[in-house]
């Protein structure tokens, strides 16, 4: 385990002749950046491989010319950020930028963060010298949430940059714009890179890259937040505000358990009606991406909310009598905290089947390891790792974050994954030619993990049952194979101009028969791949490769083997060198699991918070009570970081709070962020007023927001581990609980630029033989849903959603997220 | 300029003119007889028939001095701040504002709201727009701000009215369609200059 952070290796470099400590191996932007030194770069995106489209990142390292963006510092480097000549080039491509650039900036969404509007200023372009007649360039909807204005498009690739080296949908690519040739004359009168640039930018323009109009892609508008003019702008809000009208709110998307940075930004709805609105979000897209629902699910808030004394009173009632509180995972940290207090204090169950599994299984963990929680994060992942592995995660629907990590290792790091789930997906390969996918069969999840134990673990820490189990797994064969081998032929031929007998040699070809021993690892078969041809993958795999990662994902939790799948994940720890991050299934899951001490079953009156209950307490303002949506309230948030994260109140409140309720039913402070202090220092958190939590990052990348959880650790034998059983996987017709990518739960499906429908995702193929409308029967019961094909799934298996709690999918499908079925069409 | 003029603070030895005076009179015998002499001498009537000379001018030989207000008003200057006006297109009629923002974003008192919208056109439509007069302080920042000269300080300085929202919206603000021969440019705040011309680079057209 990296546990220890290596300390990085410092270089000194001076930059106009000030000296300054940078990171060795770090690129010359990215060092200046973190020194707070201003090199202009337009087409540069942090975690992103550089594109070179800009060319303005130009400086003068060690007396030559080089690209701030990909020339990496060296010990004792001098750099100089403006030279002369440097300053014409950069001039000359503002200019050139600037060429049949429309004179709109009065209309344009972008007009005020505009970085072509603010480098043109500041490279003092106040004339223009080149010209080219332009080319027919019109707007295009790219799908329910992509606009897309070509005449405003500069051509930097930092969406199609953004799109392939962190979302991984590679959605978009450049493609042919049909301008006319840029005169001749140029070429002697430009600057050399102006020219260079202006050449490539004449050449092209973005297009989805699937050869249609529309892009086929998991619409998490990341294009939208990097777009540095006002190309790419959400179609929700085309024309609605200028940038400077918004009000930036600082909190964290609610909806993913990644507890990704956002701003929401609010002003007035319309001169009649001036309550706050949500326009949208924005986010730091050097160092945080978003997923769709961070991006687009922000107008769930519980407006027209009143003190309804009658409810209020009502409600305290309802919790005298209730024996159990439902909730989910979409609460903060002080609620959970409240709501452990009531368990408390009044005796109530707490019951959330959502987190109840997750909690069990970070139980086991601790069990096994010693450690409270995982070792590593995304964002550590994507810094360092070079090989990653992800077991029992739907990377595609449930944490964006994993599948970003995912996918930004293969592209930056020159990295290598292994990806086992038993639904197929045609997206995760493409991620990179490294990446190996295993769709087992559901159940398989511990194979999986021996897999990964006899492919990475020290041969020597593994205990011997467990390495005599994986060997049995192993058969050698000896199997007789064609060879095509070489062969060097003596013949005599006879010269026919001398009549005489030369000797000569010939090449030829011959088929050999071989015998061979074949090493076969029927783990690998069993899980569905091949054994003949993966070990040569594997090591090409393995080469060069140097920090290991794997992520862990709900399907592991909400499994009849947890216990021991945690304690295999424990004896990976312990005798690999592979780091681990597990996903909580949803919003402030991890933040629930440490906080609240989660009942087995529910029984008796019920209070729902946000769930069916027989008293209701709601922030959707359909229950009996209405309570403060994510976007009405502050608090904190447990990410997958293991950081609790502050998030503020964007639009105001007029209801009751749950704090309310606590004051009248057990004594609470005042505000629900006196509560934050209060989280359990003996689960990590610290005593630490909400008021004083940070919420920024820094220059050089560092998430600065709010504080790591303190995490302990005991020293913890190996965990015996058990072997599993091939009986186990699922066989015939199997419903998986899984969410389309941007739904989440009841708030993603409130927001109205969510379009993803609560249905059954089937692959193309399967889709056709469902029709259009089915019933899927479980042992508990059925529900009636309709058929949505997923171009991008493979296989028999059919994803259930379980956004809308109202449709009781999970009480459908238990402790488990694979569940036999029959499906019936209706 | 010398500063000779001022230093020179002998005010004797500059040209004075004195007035010839008559004595004050000194007993008040004399006293007395100024005033009666002064009080019958008819003087006033003198003035009396000077007002109803020019009235008669006036009124019946079309001299009049004085505007007719309220019928009747003096042109005035063009930097004059009254309420605003929103100007048309002279070609199309299509109004001018095209939903910029400037003049709600410099608006010190914070008077000025507008609505925008993406309309059928592909265009950036102003749905609605409104100035709160309640807190206007004609400061003429939005006229001078706008860069379409659209939002101009017309000349209606009667500002008396039931309710200030009368005159408060898009449309109360707009030149009247039917009315846009008459409607005059702006030479206030924010007008170009007239050698606006000359301060020009001219961007080169590859056509």
């Amino acid at each position: 385990m990296s546990e220890v952070k290596t300390v990085e290796n410092m270089v000194s470099i001076k930059i106009d002749g000030v000296e300054y400590q940078a990171v060795e191996g770090e690129y010359i932007l990215n060092a200046a950046r973190a020194n707070e030194v201003f090199i202009p770069a337009i087409c540069y995106l942090t975690r992103c491989s550089p594109t070179l489209a800009c060319r303005i990142c130009l400086v003068e390292a060690d007396g030559k010319q080089v690209y701030a963006c990909n020339a990496k510092v060296k010990e004792g480097m001098e750099i100089n950020v403006n030279t002369p000549n440097i300053l014409e080039e950069r001039r000359a491509i503002m200019e050139v930028y600037d060429v049949n650039h429309p004179l709109q900036c009065g209309v344009c969404d972008k007009s005020g963060e505009c970085e072509l509007q603010n480098y043109t200023l500041e490279l003092q372009v106040d004339s223009q010298n080149y010209a080219i007649p332009d080319t027919k360039r019109e707007t295009q909807n790219w799908s329910s949430v992509l606009h897309y204005d070509p005449g405003l498009c500069i051509v930097c690739e930092r969406c199609t940059t953004v799109c392939k080296d962190m979302i991984g949908d590679a959605a978009i690519s450049t493609t042919k714009r049909g301008g006319e040739d840029i005169d001749k004359a140029y070429k002697e009168s430009m600057p050399k890179d102006a020219y260079a640039m202006w050449n490539k930018l004449q050449k092209s323009l973005i297009a989805p890259s699937n050869g249609t109009d529309q892009t086929n892609c998991s619409d998490c508008g990341e294009c939208i937040a990097v777009c540095p003019v006002g190309a790419l702008v959400s179609r929700d809000f085309v024309y609605q505000s200028n940038a400077w009208d918004l009000k930036r709110i600082p909190a964290v998307s609610a909806h993913s358990s990644d507890g990704f940075a956002i701003y929401y930004e609010t002003k007035p709805r319309s001169i009649e009606d001036r309550r706050e609105k949500i326009f949208r979000v924005t986010n730091e897209w050097n160092y945080v991406s978003l997923d769709g629902a961070a991006r687009f699910a922000y107008d769930f808030e519980n407006e027209d909310a009143t003190k309804d004394e009658a409810a209020f009173n009502a409600a305290i009632e309802a919790f005298k009598k209730a024996e159990t509180i439902r909730f989910n995972s979409v609460i903060t940290n002080e609620e959970a905290k409240m709501l452990q207090t009531l368990k408390e204090k009044m005796g109530v169950k707490l019951y959330n089947p959502e987190v109840r599994a997750f909690q069990k299984f970070l139980n086991h963990y601790q069990a096994a390891s010693g450690r409270a929680l995982w070792s590593t994060d995304t964002d550590a992942i994507m810094k360092r790792a070079d090989f990653v592995i992800s077991v029992g995660a739907a990377l595609r629907n449930d944490t964006p974050g994993m599948k970003y990590a995912f996918n930004n290792v293969q592209k930056l790091n020159k990295g290598a994954g292994l990806y086992f789930h038993p639904v197929g997906d045609t997206l995760i390969p493409s991620f990179g030619k490294s990446v190996e996918c295993f769709n087992h069969k559901p159940g398989l999840e511990e194979a999986a993990l021996y897999l990964i134990l006899d492919l990475f673990a020290d041969a020597q820490k593994l205990p011997e049952e467990v390495k005599a189990y994986i060997d049995s797994f192993k058969t050698s064969e000896t199997k007789t194979i064609k060879e095509k081998v070489d062969k060097t032929v003596k013949e005599m031929v006879k010269n026919e101009e001398t009549g005489e007998e030369e000797e000569v040699t010939k090449k030829v070809k011959e088929t050999v028969e071989k015998e061979i021993t074949v090493e076969k690892n029927g783990l690998i078969d069993l899980l569905g791949g091949d054994s003949e041809k993966f070990p040569d993958a594997f090591e090409k795999m393995m080469k060069k490769k140097e920090s290991f990662s794997m992520m862990v994902g709900e399907d592991l939790y909400f499994h009849d083997k947890a216990e021991n799948i945690a304690k295999l994940i424990a004896l990976i720890e312990a005798t690999t060198t592979i780091d681990v991050v597990m996903a909580p299934p949803k919003s402030n899951a991890l933040g629930v699991a440490l906080i609240c001490d989660l009942d087995d079953e529910a029984s008796g009156y019920t209070v729902g918070y946000n769930e069916n209950g027989d008293f209701r307490l709601s922030a959707l303002g359909n229950g009996d009570l209405d309570m403060p949506a994510m976007n009405q309230q502050e608090g904190t948030f447990t990410t997958m970081s293991k950081r609790v994260v502050p998030t503020n109140a964007a639009l105001p409140y007029g209801g009751y709070e749950l704090n309310d309720l606590m004051k009248v039913l057990v004594g609470a402070p005042a505000l629900t962020i006196d509560w934050t202090p209060m989280l359990p220092v003996e689960k990590g958190y610290r005593a630490v007023a909400f008021d004083a939590l940070p919420n920024r990052y820094l220059n050089n990348g560092t998430e600065d927001r709010g504080y790591l959880l303190d995490i302990t650790s005991t020293e913890a034998a190996l965990p015996t581990v058990e072997k599993f059983d091939e009986a186990a996987a699922l066989e015939g017709e199997i419903a998986y609980r899984c969410n389309p990518a941007r739904q989440f739960n009841d708030f993603t499906d409130k927001s109205h630029e969510i379009f993803e429908a609560f249905g059954v995702y089937a692959s193309p193929a399967k889709a056709e033989e469902l029709g259009e409308r089915v019933e899927i029967v479980f042992d508990n019961g059925s529900i009636v849903m309709d058929v949505i094909a997923d171009g991008k799934m493979e296989g028999d298996i059919v994803k259930v959603s379980d956004f809308r709690a109202a449709a009781g999918v999970y009480d459908l499908f238990g402790g488990s997220r694979y569940k036999n079925v029959t499906i019936k069409k209706v | 300029m010398g500063l000779e003029q001022f230093k020179n603070r002998n005010v004797g030895t500059q040209e004075y003119k004195v007035l010839d005076l008559q004595e004050s009179p000194k007993t008040p015998m004399a006293k007395f007889a100024q005033v009666a002499k002064r009080t019958f001498k008819g003087e006033l009537f003198v003035g009396l028939g000077v007002t109803v000379r020019e009235m008669i001018n006036a009124l019946f030989r079309g001299q009049m001095h004085t505007v007719k207000y309220p019928l009747e008003k003096l042109p005035i200057s063009p930097r004059y701040r009254a309420i605003h006006e929103m100007l048309r297109l002279l070609e199309s009629g299509h109004y001018r504002c095209i939903g910029c923002g400037l003049c709600e974003k410099i608006c010190i008192s914070n008077c000025i709201t507008m609505e925008t919208r993406y309309d059928e056109n592909q265009r950036k439509e102003v749905s609605e727009y409104t100035i709160n007069f309640g807190r206007c302080i004609f400061c003429g920042y939005c006229a001078e701000v706008c860069p379409e000269l659209a939002i101009v300080h017309g000349p209606r300085y009667e500002t008396a009215s039931e309710q200030r929202a009368s005159f408060s919206l898009f449309e109360d603000m707009l030149t009247p369609i039917d009315k846009l021969s008459l409607q005059q440019e702006y030479d206030g705040f924010g007008a170009v200059s007239p050698n606006a011309d000359e301060n020009i680079k001219k961007t080169p057209l590859a056509y």
